[in-house]
């Protein structure tokens, strides 16, 4: 394979998984809002469904871009991919 | 004018300007114990702001065609994060969602994951590869991966289509604060705020925009957490309320039962008695109370339609590279997430300061003759965001003879909770940042896409760079203007068009941009079948729907993308499949497309 298909190929399993736990927290867990609602996991004393619309799956799609930013950047690396100052 | 130096000098430059405008609110504090009047306070608050960007926009003129299209590529990142932000919302997140909470609880939060979660697929599908594609406008991507003219224009077509359709909601904005702030009529507030909205982008372009859009993400978050901090703190609700709100949230559903709400139903004819545009509280505030479905079909429509609309895209061509551009889209969201994971806790905080009978505030359970005595009960009864009305006769004010408008909640809050009046003239500051900052990106976008993929590139593409700029500056004013005398009729309401414009843009945009990237084998033919079918079946679906039809799978006039883009995914990947494959020159440029490093697709000049 070249490098260039390992590098896509690489890049697209990265994808896979971002979108994966994007998944779960967007659309997932919100199949089970009344069993969220009824859990007796209360982050900060809220209702787990309350806090996962207000604070919870937001902060998380803050953390997984950055997380998904760093690891793309990585890949690039590996790959001698990485832009130039100038590019 | 601004090179090199000034963006080296951004984190400085912008300091002062945030200290500046912390200086400038304690002084109209300062004022207001004095004795200045409330209106004037208003005044000075919005246009003070108002000509700081005015102000930014000159300086940033410029005669280069990258400088007006992308900012000459060199936003640094955490400032084209908060450029974004500001982009991104609108007078709608800032005036209107809070309220959205506040009436209809859990059901409304669907908005807050899919306007967060869209940034997860503009980052990993889009924004990087965009960016090294090296292209002005959305469409300019479009037209040069399919190539011909036809697929550029259909990208306008749709573009045109869901950006107008927001803009109109944002030039009513500008319009509603303006209107209020300055006491003039909303006819001609409306014009105020478009030619607030033409001075910060005509004459630099993308560049001006970039930064009147920092500098108004500034202002816009400091009048949206100052009140709910002071807010929470004067309540004893808690320092940092976002962590500290559950006794409040417990508080108000035990309250929701005490008052009988859903089982003290209004009649009809009560009802109508009631103003237009007003509410009463007829949802429970935290509870579970809508369908899986009905919630995740909206967030699945907001957030493809946060990876399809152009505006926001195109922030991401600003950035010096495509790390940057990856990067970028995360401090987008974290500045965004700044304000959204706020908008619960004052809705909270509004809510429970009305309905305690505990709280000095709290007005359920008084006489109505009392209510009716209080200041800014009158205030903003007179302003027609509040209504009382005795409908059983016992002379107390219960849950379901309340009723306010949406936007109350954010402006009037802070009048309600007892904080001096110079919040709410940083608030209507905040809101008319947020409100210009998005109607700057969205007019920018059109007037982009028309000067520079219509007219370069299909009409004349021997024009000179002077007479492209002139175009482009000519079709920003047509477009404002445009924009602005639909504004001034007033047809419809903020929210529900800014929602058919993430639809919009899904239905026709999603697949043939996503696919453009990750699909070698999707070709013309398909992507002008994807954008125009997809157009096409979600807007008569919409059509549909509001003439009665009763639809099918679920899909409302709120989330017809989905018919629209399913449509646009099954046309696109048929059509490009019985057609020719596109030819190796293209082949190679997605491959191109796909590796960060090394020169743009396009020149940097085109």
């Amino acid at each position: 394979m070249s490098k260039q298909a390992q590098h896509w190929e690489k890049t697209r399993n990265l994808l896979f998984v971002t979108l994966a736990i994007w998944f779960v927290f967007s659309i997932g867990i919100f199949f089970f809002g009344a069993e969220m609602e009824a859990s007796n996991f209360r982050p900060f004393g809220y209702p787990l469904s309350y806090y996962m619309t207000c604070q919870g799956s937001l902060g998380i799609f803050v953390i997984l871009i950055f997380w998904f930013a760093g690891r793309q950047e990585k890949i690039d690396e590996e790959f001698g991919y990485t832009e130039r100052e100038g590019d | 004018m601004i090179k090199g130096k000034f963006i080296d000098n951004l984190p400085k430059v912008y300091g002062i300007y945030t200290g500046g405008f912390l200086v400038f609110i304690i002084l109209m504090a300062i004022a207001e114990q004095a004795g200045m009047s409330a209106k004037l306070i208003g005044i000075f608050f919005v246009a003070f702001t108002v000509l700081i960007y005015a102000l930014i926009g000159w300086l940033s003129r410029t005669m280069q065609t990258d400088a007006y299209y992308v900012a000459g590529r060199q936003v640094p990142t955490v400032f084209n994060g908060m450029a974004t932000a500001a982009d991104w919302m609108s007078g709608a997140s800032f005036v209107a969602m809070a309220g959205g909470i506040y009436f209809k609880g859990y059901g409304y939060m669907a908005l807050l994951v899919g306007w967060t979660g869209g940034y997860v697929l503009v980052a990993s599908l889009l924004a990087p590869y965009l960016r090294k594609f090296g292209c002005y406008t959305v469409p300019d991507f479009i037209g040069t991966r399919y190539g011909g003219n036809l697929a550029r224009l259909s990208a306008v077509i749709v573009l045109t289509v869901a950006s107008f359709t927001y803009v109109t909601a944002q030039i009513n904005a500008t319009g509603t604060i303006a209107s209020v702030a300055l006491d003039i009529p909303f006819g001609i507030a409306v014009y105020v705020g478009l030619a607030s909205i033409l001075m910060c982008s005509m004459l630099g372009g993308m560049r001006a925009v970039t930064w009147t859009q920092v500098a108004q993400y500034i202002v816009l978050i400091i009048a949206y957490l100052l009140p709910v901090f002071w807010i929470s703190n004067k309540m004893g609700a808690g320092f940092f309320p976002h962590l500290m709100l559950a006794d409040e949230v417990a508080r108000i559903a035990e309250l929701e039962s005490q008052f009988g709400l859903g089982t003290v139903k209004n009649s009809a004819a009560d009802l109508a008695t009631v103003p237009k545009g007003l509410a009463g509280i007829t949802k429970a505030h935290a509870e579970v109370n809508t369908t899986p479905w009905k919630f995740i079909s909206l967030a699945v429509c907001m957030m493809a339609g946060t990876a399809s609309l152009p505006h926001v895209m195109m922030r991401y061509f600003t950035t010096p590279s495509v790390k940057t551009a990856r990067r970028s889209v995360g401090w987008s969201l974290f500045f965004i997430f700044l304000l959204y994971c706020s908008a619960p806790m004052l809705a909270t905080l509004s809510k429970l300061s009305l309905m305690d009978p505990n709280l000095p505030t709290g007005i359920i359970g008084k006489s109505i003759a009392e209510v009716e005595s209080i200041d800014w009960y009158q205030n903003w009864n007179q302003a027609n965001l509040m209504f009382v009305s005795d409908f059983n006769g016992n002379g107390t004010l219960e849950l379901n003879e309340f009723f306010m408008g949406g936007k109350a909640v954010v402006l009037a809050t802070p009048e309600i909770a007892g904080l001096p009046y110079v919040i709410s003239g940083l608030v209507a500051a905040g809101g008319m940042a947020a409100a210009m900052s998005t109607a700057d990106g969205l007019v920018l976008a059109i007037s982009n896409a028309l000067s520079h993929d219509i007219y370069y590139k299909i009409i004349n593409p021997k024009a000179e760079t002077a007479k492209r700029l002139i175009v482009a500056r000519v079709l920003l004013f047509l477009i404002g203007f445009a924009g602005a005398s639909i504004a001034a009729l007033e047809i419809q309401g903020i929210l529900g068009s800014v929602i058919w414009a993430f639809d919009f843009a899904m239905s026709g945009l999603f697949f043939p941009l996503v696919l453009g990237v990750w699909w070698k084998r999707a070709n013309a033919p398909g992507a002008v079948a994807g954008m125009l079918g997809g157009l096409a079946a979600g807007t008569a679906y919409l059509i549909a729907v509001r003439s009665g039809y009763p639809g099918f799978w679920g899909v409302t006039q709120l989330t017809f993308g989905i018919v629209g883009s399913l449509v646009s995914l099954v046309l696109m990947v048929v059509v490009s499949l019985i057609t020719k494959a596109p030819d190796a020159a293209t082949q190679r440029m997605v491959d191109e497309v796909r590796i960060p490093s090394g020169k743009t697709v396009l020149g940097k000049q085109h």
